[in-house]
Parts: structure tokens; sequence; C-alpha cells
């Protein structure tokens, strides 16, 4: 039982940090149909200026500004790179972003070098928040959580309480009808572009002390969330949403789970080499949300919650 | 010398300084330079030429001769790797050192072999600073290679017997990475534990996929329920420090014993995680407790005073000092002759005798098991990267000790 | 597409290259370099029928080449432990084959979509076979990979592929056939309908094809030349490691593909060149070389997007009707801001990654020859001031360029209407 509750709340903390991270990503690549590769780039740069900014100005300014930042380098890339090679086509949009991140993770380490940087907990958060039976569970997941959570929010209400939000909504399904409508589609883009940046940002703030923020984190992550948004279909939050949660939950307890291919095999009374029998599910975990996602695209490429294929 | 360096640093080579000598003897260092080892491949050349300075300052080889230190981009990759040896035997190396992965190691013994087999006047020989897969000495064995290191299994062997003497040790965990390395030493570990102490439960053996983990909460939540007071782990690197980390989150405190806590980079990601827990292996620490140990180490702060890494290991002085002892054996700088002056080789190191094997040309040396702690100016005097933390000597398990059976059917030339 | 009249001219020049080369440059470095060069090129061409030709974008198109080169790789063993006999000449057909197997059963699922899904079941895939890689050390080696010997088999005419330059010859041989395979294969109706379907599918289904039928095709034929270039690049390293498989290397070659450009047919054999030149041997000149290679791409998307070939088939009609000279003063002055502005961008590149690198800027600093002092503002101010006279100078000399544009293009469209072309208009396109 301690085992079950502390993995659901493992699932549900990673889940939510999925969720953060891919938001923004759905938002850019419903609205704007470009896969963005840099996005999980926006999460690395925004734990590197977190990391600076809280030994400048400590933790809690850096909670505002990094995000900030972030959303500012967002918006010039929307302007001064996709707005040029939109009229290319997505192909293009896409190969330019795949560029971004090489370049990002290149000047990464030349500003801050390559092994990981010393960004750690701030002391105020770094506590036991509570116990279940004898595992302790700290106070900074709870935070993390929290944060995700308010997060989520905001978003919900931005979307739908606002103009901005109302328009972006539209766009999200009906972007020609938008455009003919006659708002300014390219800045709502710039908008949707530097908040998703900004969302990956605040994502890269807590997720980077909790993890580690070295170069690599970007690529680490790089795919995962395109699995989120895809998994959970083109212009659907609540999709991701729901996307994330499952994939948090999938790889935090198939970790658990000690069955085998061979065990399985077992079942149908069949021989495998023991080289694939060995192979559990606990050790196929990370591939899982793969294998999910190409299975998905095969069977509904409309993804869980999508309301259209591309 | 730095001159040198420095053009070969910048231009990896190309712009020669073309005031030096025709009699030198050039050694190429084969490690990332660019890419996310970088960092690791210029602090092994640092460690190389700092190596090659010490012997070219009392005079050199061969009375007079210099070594030359010229570094190639291995870019991490078994056959960029081979493409730099290329372009090192091009400029006429004839001695290669590589530190940073196996399958390079690998890759380059092979292509080794066959440039000495296709070009017999032109040999090559490859020193191995830490490369450790057992392989490389068995199977894989060549009398073109010589490894500096201890290779996995030997440091397992050291592991265990530490592990062996704790009796305090009840049930074991073992997590690993999912690819050759990790295998290795998840099958080692398991093999040696339970024939020193059969009374041990190994109440886990877990891999994890390499680098794809982001966060180790589950893994860590499966360990406690399975109630593992030690865990041994060939992690290294970010896989290493979310474990230490992730174990810290939850309240999880076994014993870790492990091979890479001290890995480049590792302790300042780490921070103040796994103080007190968090044991490793290594041929050299700075806190070992003879006086020379720490006279390389001194010598690297005060040469590198900026640079972000530190001294990690006496691998390359051990390397290139019996370099230098059996060229002027040899009364040659000819692999072939070099080669069979190195075979039974004994030198002083910094930390006890040396010696290297002739019948699969691994280095037999002391090895030390450590604990992550505080400085205390005591027993932790000296901290690593510069982050207040350094190692506390636990054992020292003699070389002889270590020695393993080896599978190695050795062809010379 | 490219021209039908482009004829054989090309093809010739090529192949005297691709002899003389070797005679020319004769390190064993430079040696290396071409049959990686040889092999990209295979490698890229393959993967631009997908892309190019049919409008796939694929994230893991190295798994087919990886896959093929691990089963060379143990072939190559086999027959090296007596196992079984065969010619290594013809070992890229293998490959090849295995490729094909490959991609009659990954590509079965792949090419179930189009647009977006298609990239991502390719990424998702792609992803997969990486990790399944490092699962599985008795078939794809672990950590060191499957090492070979290519010297096994039959001798032939003294051929025993040792030496290098015989290695080479027999990549030289294979990437020239593949390169005429593969474009024999646009000519084909299937080559036509694959470019049907990437321009536009629902009128190729209207037109009786199944374009789903026709991207698994496709992606098949695409599939075993990938697999002729796995096994070149097993027999040329003679070792296959799981990069080969890896999304690294996905992502290189559609890099190459994209550079040269997708737009034609010859775009991908300048592209895997280029890019194959960049990757091997300007990492021998400076650390930064990543940086360089990520900046030229990002340019090149940003300002042609179609690619090298692009920028050629752009001065092809000037070149056509000898209009080319008018440009040629033109480009001539804007060079010399390009090369100013260039020279400074290096210059502050250069000197960023050695103060990283050396901890600081301790030392001496060599820059194209010059000692700099990368600790003194001296240096960073010259290169400064280079890229801002550079970017001015280009700014004001440009228009002059596009004027001549115009002037070329004015006489162009009067000769076109003296003369009508005798070409057909396109068709879909």
């Amino acid at each position: 039982m301690e085992f079950f509750l502390v993995q659901l709340l493992n699932g549900l903390a990673y889940g939510l940090l999925l969720f953060m991270l891919s938001s923004g990503l759905t938002l850019i690549f419903s609205m704007m149909g470009v896969l963005n590769f840099a996005h999980a780039s926006f999460y690395m740069l925004g734990a590197y200026f977190a990391y600076q900014c809280s030994k400048w100005l400590g933790f809690w300014p850096a909670l505002v500004v990094a995000p900030l930042l972030v959303a500012g380098i967002g918006a010039l890339v929307e302007r001064f790179g996709l707005r040029t090679v939109h009229k290319f086509g997505h192909v293009a949009e896409l190969l330019l972003t795949f560029g971004l991140a090489y370049v990002i993770e290149e000047i990464v380490h030349l500003v801050w070098g390559r092994a990981a940087v010393d960004y750690q907990i701030p002391e105020a958060l770094n506590f036991t928040a509570f116990h279940i039976l004898t595992s302790s569970y700290p106070a900074y997941r709870v935070f993390m959580m929290a944060i995700s959570i308010a997060m989520l929010i905001g978003l919900y209400l931005g979307l739908t309480r606002t103009r901005v939000g109302l328009v972006i909504q539209a766009s999200l399904t009906h972007p020609e009808m938008v455009e003919a409508l006659g708002h300014n589609v390219p800045r709502v883009f710039m908008l949707v572009f530097a908040a998703g940046a900004a969302l990956a940002g605040l994502a890269g703030v807590i997720g980077g002390n909790a993890f580690v923020t070295e170069p690599g984190m970007a690529a680490a992550v790089g795919s995962i969330v395109f699995v989120v948004v895809v998994f959970g279909g083109m212009g659907s939050l609540l999709g991701a949403f729901i996307a994330s949660l499952l994939i948090g939950m999938v790889q935090t307890f198939s970790v658990g789970i000690d069955y085998s291919i061979g065990d399985l095999a077992g079942l149908f009374g069949a021989q495998i080499p023991e080289q694939f029998a060995s192979i559990t599910l606990a050790r196929m975990a990370p591939m899982l949300p793969y294998l999910l996602m190409v299975m998905m695209l095969v069977m509904r490429p409309k993804g869980l919650m999508g309301t259209r294929e591309t | 010398m730095k001159r040198t360096l420095m053009a070969a640093l910048v231009c990896a080579g190309v712009i020669s300084t073309g005031a030096l000598a025709a009699d030198n003897v050039k050694i190429a260092v084969i490690d990332p330079l660019s890419g996310p080892f970088a960092n690791v491949g210029e602090a092994m050349v640092r460690h190389v030429q700092l190596a090659a300075d010490a012997i070219n300052a009392r005079g050199g080889v061969l009375g007079g001769a210099k070594f030359e230190v010229i570094a190639f981009d291995s870019k991490s990759n078994p056959q960029e790797a081979q493409n730099a040896l290329k372009q090192a035997v091009d400029k006429g190396v004839r001695y290669i050192n590589q530190t940073n992965g196996s399958n390079v190691a690998a890759a380059l013994i092979d292509a080794v072999n066959k440039h000495n087999e296709r070009n017999p006047d032109k040999t090559v020989m490859f020193l191995n600073t830490g490369a450790v897969d057992p392989a490389l000495t068995n199977d894989k064995c060549s009398f073109w290679h010589f490894r500096f290191d201890a290779d996995a299994d030997m440091k397992m062997s050291a592991l265990t017997d530490a592990m062996a003497k704790n009796k305090s040790i009840k049930k074991v965990y073992l997590l690993n990475q999912d690819y050759a390395f990790g295998q290795a030493v998840a099958k080692a570990g398991k093999a040696m534990l339970t024939k020193k102490r059969p009374d041990v439960e190994i109440v886990g053996d877990e891999l994890h996929p390499l680098g794809k983990v982001k966060d180790f909460a589950p893994y860590v939540a499966k360990m406690k329920a399975a109630g593992a007071d030690s865990v041994i782990t060939g992690n290294w690197g970010n896989d290493m420090t979310l474990l230490i980390k992730a174990a810290r989150d939850a309240g999880f405190k076994p014993m870790f014993y492990t091979y890479y806590a001290g890995g480049l980079g590792t302790p300042p990601a780490l921070g103040d995680a796994g103080i007190g827990h968090l044991k490793q292996v290594t041929q050299w620490h700075a806190n070992v407790g003879t006086d020379k140990a720490t006279k390389h180490y001194e010598a690297y702060r005060a040469k590198y005073k900026d640079t972000k890494d530190d001294f990690y290991f006496s691998t390359h002085f051990l390397a290139l000092e019996m370099l230098a002892k059996a060229i002027d054996a040899a009364k040659s700088a000819e692999p072939a002759k070099v080669g069979k002056a190195l075979e039974g080789l004994k030198i002083e190191g910094d930390t006890g005798e040396v010696s290297m094997r002739a019948d699969n040309h691994q280095l037999v040396q002391p090895l030390f098991i450590s604990t992550y702690s505080k400085v205390d100016g005591k027993d932790v005097k000296f901290d690593v990267e510069r982050t207040g933390n350094g190692f506390k000597s636990d054992d020292r398990v003699e070389g002889s000790e270590t020695v393993m059976p080896t599978t190695c059917k050795m062809q010379r030339p | 597409m490219s021209e039908q009249r482009s004829g054989i001219t090309p093809w010739i020049v090529t192949i005297a290259l691709a002899i003389a080369l070797p005679l020319l440059f004769n390190k064993g470095f430079s040696l290396s370099l071409f049959c990686q060069m040889g092999i990209n090129i295979i490698f890229a061409l393959s993967y631009n029928m997908l892309l190019g030709q049919t409008g796939m974008l694929s994230f893991g198109h190295a798994v087919y080449f990886g896959l093929a080169a691990y089963f060379c790789a143990h072939a190559l063993n086999a027959m090296g432990q007596g196992a079984f006999s065969f010619p290594v000449t013809l070992l890229p057909l293998i490959g090849g084959v295995i490729g094909l197997l490959f991609g009659v059963v990954l590509g079965y699922i792949t090419t179930k979509r189009s647009g977006t899904p298609f990239a991502m079941i390719s990424l998702g895939i792609g992803e997969l076979v990486a990790a399944g890689s490092q699962m599985f050390p008795d078939f794809f080696g672990g950590e060191a990979g499957i090492s070979t010997n290519r010297v096994v088999g039959p001798k032939a005419l003294g051929i025993s592929y040792g030496p290098q330059i015989q290695v080479y010859y027999l990549i030289a041989a294979w990437a020239l056939l593949s390169a005429i395979a593969m474009y024999a294969f646009t000519k084909t109706p299937l080559g036509r309908m694959a470019n049907a379907v990437r321009d536009n599918a629902e009128r190729a289904q209207f037109v009786g094809y199944d374009p789903q039928r026709v991207r698994y095709l496709v992606f098949i034929v695409a599939s075993f030349f990938a697999g002729v270039a796995g096994a070149l690049s097993a027999i040329n390293f003679e070792i296959v490691t799981v990069e080969n498989v890896g999304l690294a290397a996905s992502g290189f070659v559609l890099f190459m593909a994209f550079m040269g450009g997708t737009g034609s047919f010859y775009g991908p054999v300048i592209g895997a060149i280029l890019v194959t030149f960049l990757q091997v041997a300007l990492s021998g000149y400076t650390k930064a070389w990543l940086l360089y290679l990520g900046l030229f791409f990002l340019l090149m998307v940003l300002f042609a997007p179609g690619g090298i070939a692009s920028l050629i088939e752009l001065h092809r009609p000037a070149w056509r009707a000898r209009q080319l000279g008018k440009l040629l003063p033109g480009y001539v002055a804007l060079l010399v801001p390009v090369l100013i502005g260039f020279a400074g961008a290096v210059g502050l590149i250069e000197m960023i990654y050695f103060v990283e690198t050396s901890g600081g800027g301790e030392g001496e600093m060599r820059l194209l020859g010059v000692s700099v002092d990368a600790r003194q503002p001296t240096a960073w101010m010259v290169c400064f001031a280079l890229v801002v006279i550079g970017v001015l100078g280009f700014r004001q000399l440009r228009p002059h360029l596009l004027r001549r544009w115009d002037d070329v293009t004015l006489a162009l469209r009067a000769a076109e209407t003296r003369a009508p072309s005798a070409a057909v208009p396109g068709v879909g396109t």
C-alpha cells in the first residue's frame, strides 16, 4: 500500500511536469502546425536562467524572471525565424527549430560549460512535507505539483475568460476562420509562441533543480513531449493533460512491475530465447511511451482527444 | 610546450609550430573535444600534457627527445575515432592515448591492430587510461594495447571485498544502466558478492535504460520497498546524480557502492546529496594519505587555475612514466620494442608499486574505496572540483588482491 | 525536378572526378574522407526519395542504414569463420536486401500515415530501435559495437580490400551505380506517382493510385539504398556501433539532404559532400564546428530553404542565356563585405571557445596564423568591428546586385518572348 501510494504521487508529479512542458507545445503545434523541436530547449534555458538568477537574485525572483526571459527569446524566434520561413512550409519551420535546438545546446555549452551546474532546491523548500507510513515525501515535489496545478488553472481561465484566450481557442480548431474574421493571427501566433516558451521555461525553473540542470536535459525530454502532444491529440489541451498524467503513471508504475516477456510467453506456453525472456516491463518502462505513440498514430491519428489529424 | 598545446587545442594540431625537433615522441590524445563530453576530453588533454611536461622537464627520453602531445577529437563516436586515428597517423604519431569510453577504445584497438597488420613499418601503440571494459584485456586483448586503469571486474572485486568485511550489510540491490557496461557490472557484482558473502540477500537486480530516466523516484521507491540496505551501481553522469538526488528526496539512505561517484562533473551536480553514504572505487583520490598522492593534484590546480574541472586521477602519469621508462629501456621509440619492454615493467607509483602484466597488458595497482564526505581538514583534507566535498579513504585493496584470471591469448609480433 | 536535357555530361564529369580524386589527394585521411562522402551520397540520395520526391519527412532513416550495416558486419564475421563464402564486392547487395526487408516490415507501419503523423511514427520507431540496440548486446555488440574484418572471402583480380584505395573504388562504383539507379527510378511511373503523391495526394488518388501504397513502395526502395550505404559503411569502417542506428544519424542525413537541396536530384549529393567534409574535416581545424554547422544550417533554412541546389538552379537560366557575366561584378563586390564579416564572426566564435576551454583564456591563441591575446579587449573589438563593417557593407552593396538581377530577368524575359521555349508546361507541380 505504501509503495502504491508513493508511486501514485511520483507518477502524478512527473505527469504534471510533463504537462507543463507539453501544454505550450500543444498550443504552438495546434495553432501553427509547427513541430517545435526547440521547445525542450526553452525548458533547458528556463533552468539555466533560473540558475543564474537564483545566484544573483534568489530563487523566488527567478521563478518570475526566468520564464519571462524565455518568453522574450520565444517571441524573437517566432518574429525573426518562424515568420520568415513560414512561406516555405511546415518542413522549413520544423527544420528551423531543429537547427535552433542544436545551436541553443552549443551556446549553453559555451556560456555555462558542459558539466551540470549547481542549481539546488532553495532552503525554504528543502524539507520533508509529510510521511506516508515510513516514506518521506519532499516538500519541493509538493511545490512542483502546486505550481503545475496553478498553471493549469491559470491557463484554463486565460483561455476561457479572456478575449485573447477565446481567439486562441478558436485558432486551435478553426485557424482559417479566425483569420477570415480579421484577427491579427501573426500577432496571436507570436503571443502563443512566447507564452508556450514561457511555460516550458517555468517547467525548467522548477524541474532544473529537482532533477539536474545540464546541457543534455533538452535532448532528454525532447522527444517525450512530442509523444504527449501526439498522444493527447491535436488542438486539445485536455488531451495533453490526460496524456501527460497517463504517461507519467505508465512510466512510474511499470518500474514496479517485474513481469517479463518470458512470463507473457509462458502464459501462451511459448518458449523464447533467454535474452528476450528476461526483459521485464520495468526495463522497458521508458520505451513504452514511444510504443504507445506509434500504436496511437497507426490506430487513431487524431490522438486521444484530438479534433483533426494534422 | 604550452605553445604546442594551445595550438593543438585551438587547431587540433593542424597549425604546426615548426619549432620542434624531429625525434620527438608524438602522443595523440583521442578524446571528445566537442559535444556533451568535451569538458572531459579537454581535461584529459590537460592531464596528459601535465604528465608530458613533467617528463620533458627532467630531460625527456632517449637522452633529450621530448614528448609532444597532440589532441584529436573522437566526438565520443567509435567511427569518428577511427578518422582521428588516421589523421594522427598521417602526422607521424606512433603512440595514441584515450580515456573516455570503452566503445571508442574497442574500436581503436581493432583499428590499431588492422593498421599495424597492414602497415608493419608504421606500427602504433595504444595507451588506454580509462576504458574499463574487461573484454579489452581478455577476448579483445592485443599486443599493441596497454591498460593503465583497473578494469571493471577488478574494481568490482575491490568493492565486494570491502562489502564482505561490513557485516551490517544484509540486503543488497543492484541498479544499473541497461547497456553492456551496466549489464557487466550487474553480473559481476552478483557473482562476486554471493561468493564472498553467501548470507547476503540480493533483493533486486534492476536495469534501466541508459540516460533516459528523468525521475528516479519510482526506482527509489522500489528499492525502499525491497528493504535494501546497500545498493551497487555502475551508473555515471546524470544517471548517477539523479539517482542519488531522488534517494535523498525520499529519505532513503542505503550505502551506495559505485564506480563513478567522483566522475568529472558529478560532485558539483550532487552538491551535498549523498554525503556519508556514497562510496566509490578508484585507483587514486586526493585523500589516499601518501605524500606523493597529492603532488600532481596540486600541480594541476596550480597550472590550470580557472578550469572548471579538477585533477581526476593519476593514470596518465603512470602511463607516461612507464612509457618513458620502457622507451629508455628499449633504447628506441619503436612501438614493437617498447611494447616488449613494457611487459612486466614495475615502477613506484604515487600510491605504491604498480606493474604491467605481460599476459594481458593490464596494470596491477592498489585500489581505494572512499566515501563522499565534507572536507574536515583531518581525514578529508582535499576536495574535488572545488565543491568543499571530497572523498574519505576507507579501504586500500592491494594490487595483488585484484588480479583476475584472463582469457587473453596474446599474439606478439 | 531536374532538367530533362541535363544529359549525360554531369555523369561523365562525376565519373572522371571519382577516378581522379584519390590520385590527387592520397593521404590516408583524405582517402577515408572520400570514402565517407561516397557512402553518405548514397544515404542522402535514398533519404531524398522520401523527403524530396514523396514528401515524407523521416526521423528514422538511419534505422535501415544501421541495421543493414549490422547484418553485413555479422555476415563478414561469419565469412571470416568460414561459415559461407560470398564476394565482398557484392556485399552491399545483401545490405540492400536487409534494408529492404526492414523497410517492408517497419515501413508498413510508418507509411500508414502521411505528413506530420508519418514524421512522428518514424521518430517513435527510431527511438524504439535505438533503445532496443542498447538492450541486446549479443547482436548489437553493446558499447563496443560489432567489429569485423573486410579481408575475407575469395580474392578476385588481386583485390583483397585490405588497402583503403581498393575500398574507395568499391564505394565509388557502388555510389555511381546507386545514383544511376535512383535517378532512373525518378523516371519510372512509380517515381512520377511519388511526386504526384507529394504534391497532392487526393488528386493522385483520383487518378487511381493509392497514395499509401505509393508511399510504402517508395519507402521500401529508399530502405534498400539506405541498406546499400550501410553495408558499405560496415566495409569501410570495419565496425558498426549503436550510433549507426541512432537518432543523431537520422538527423544528420536530414541535414545533408536539406542543405544540398531536396528539390533536385543532385542536391543531396552536394549536401552529402559538404556536410561530410564539415563534420569530418572541420573538426580537425576548430572545436566550434558543431556551432558553425548549426549556424550554417539556420542561415540556409532562413535564406535558402531550397538548399544549395536551389541557388544553382536560380542561376541556370542566366547561365544558359550567357547573362551570368553581368551578375559577376555584383557578386564579387558583395563577396568583400561577406568575407570581412565572416572573418570577424569566426574570430569572435573562436575566441569564445578558446576562453571556455582553456579556463579563462590563459596562454597564447592563434587565429588564422596570427597570435591573439584573448584576455585583451583589442582582439574582441577588432573582430566585432569586422562584423559590423561586413553587415553594413552587405546592406550597402546588396541593392546593386538586385538591380543587376532585375536587368538579367528582364533580358531573359525579352529573349523568351522572341523565341518561345519548346518546354512543355509542367503538369501538376
